[in-house]
């Protein structure tokens, strides 16, 4: 039995500092946990780019869409009391 | 909502510069259209090592060797970023692969063209990858952001390719004659074909009036081509060779250099096969696809390994 296929997809998500976010660059195919690590450093990281690599099995990821975005997002759009500005503070406030 | 307005409804979103992502809606031509764009592009990439990897061996110093390896390395990359911009249409590297061999899918008409000296090392990285990062700043602005994404990517690093193309030819001309000649020599055969890469022009471009509705393309044919003409005219001139062409003059009105009618008949016989080396890159891609059919399977072999090693751990 031959199979020509390129193996699984996998997502790469990789932190370029350390302290900061996983940011999303592509993906990579690879047939096991390991070669998807290794494949992501060798596309991804040709120039130092990262120093630290998370790859996630596409078929995991669970995404919104755009048709849904309005309904999904609505209730956070009517709170602006969720922000420090919607406060009245008296004059002459200081340090807050 | 109906078909119609769904399509009403994308268009104004492309007029309002939002970017477009694979979930999205999105009219099937515009879908078709960067499906072939893009993975065209990607198997440009991938055949576009094999001028460089013909010279890998023969590179004259170890300093050259590996900016070339380096230079190859990022081709490979280029092109696994484009396939992984295009599978998000829900089509599979192996697909792609099949319709390249099949001759469905096509690449850079470029790449059918010979590599014969070291200078054209030069030339390839000077106008060839000179033309492709014209081209690659527009479409880092196109409205698919996948794609986008790939080609901000790319630019960043293909800075250094022109750029050591650029030193190989300048270090020839400055050097004895015979290297003077090679660098003249390449420059007078990959001129042409560099600006054919831009592709017919605007009135004779198929695909150019949907491709500029969707922003797929931001500028078009003509206009990057110019753009190119206008930029490599002064660089070749600025290490002392000449451009190829007896009618190039510069028009003092418009600040562009004026050039002759491009060859469109060498062009399509190119694309429809019958370039010099047209059968040679596809032969290459095709043997070494199947040669390499028994790493695939080791992988393939190792990975349901550990899963029944894993799968039996958990029964026990």
């Amino acid at each position: 039995m031959k199979q020509d296929n390129q193996f699984p997809q996998w997502e790469v998500f990789l932190q370029t500092k350390n302290g900061g976010p996983y940011e999303h660059q592509g993906t990579v195919h690879a047939a096991d946990k390991k070669m998807a690590l290794q494949n992501a450093r060798d596309l991804y990281t040709r120039r130092n780019e990262g120093r630290s690599i998370w790859v996630v099995p596409t078929e995991c990821i669970v995404a919104s869409t755009k048709e849904m975005e309005e309904e999904f997002f609505d209730p956070a759009q009517d709170k602006i009391y969720r922000t420090p500005n919607f406060y009245k503070m008296p004059k002459g406030t200081k340090n807050l | 909502m109906t078909e119609e307005e769904k399509a009403i409804q994308f268009q104004q979103r492309i007029d309002a510069g939002e970017k477009i992502e694979p979930r999205d809606w999105m009219p099937d031509d515009y879908k078709q259209t960067l499906f072939r764009q893009i993975s065209q592009h990607a198997h440009s990439e991938i055949i576009g090592m094999q001028p460089e990897g013909n010279w890998l061996l023969r590179a004259p110093s170890l300093r050259a060797k590996k900016i070339l390896m380096a230079k190859i390395q990022d081709e490979a990359g280029h092109g696994l970023y484009l396939y992984s911009a295009a599978e998000t249409f829900g089509i599979d590297r192996t697909e792609m692969i099949a319709m390249l061999h099949s001759g469905k899918a096509k690449y850079s008409s470029i790449f059918n063209y010979p590599a014969l000296t070291w200078a054209d090392m030069g030339a390839i990285g000077w106008l060839v990858d000179g033309a492709a990062i014209v081209n690659q700043t527009m479409l880092a602005k196109c409205s698919y952001g996948p794609y986008a994404r790939a080609m901000v990517r790319i630019c960043k690093e293909e800075g250094f390719h022109q750029r050591q193309g650029y030193e190989i030819i300048a270090n020839m001309s400055a050097g004895t004659r015979e290297q003077k000649e090679m660098a003249q020599d390449a420059l007078n055969r990959w001129w042409e074909p560099s600006l054919m890469m831009f592709g017919p022009h605007d009135a004779d471009s198929p695909h150019t009036h949907n491709s500029m509705k969707w922003k797929i393309k931001v500028e078009s044919n003509d206009t990057l081509r110019q753009r190119f003409i206008d930029r490599t005219v002064e660089q070749a001139h600025h290490i002392g060779l000449t451009i190829p062409d007896k009618n190039l003059k510069y028009n003092k009105e418009t600040m562009h250099w004026e050039t002759s009618p491009i060859n469109w008949d060498e062009f399509w016989n190119v694309v429809k096969g019958n370039g010099p080396c047209n059968h040679q890159r596809l032969n290459h891609h095709k043997k070494y696809h199947q040669e390499g059919q028994w790493v695939r399977d080791c992988a393939r072999a190792f990975e349901e390994k550990l899963k029944s090693e894993s799968a039996a751990i958990k029964s026990n």
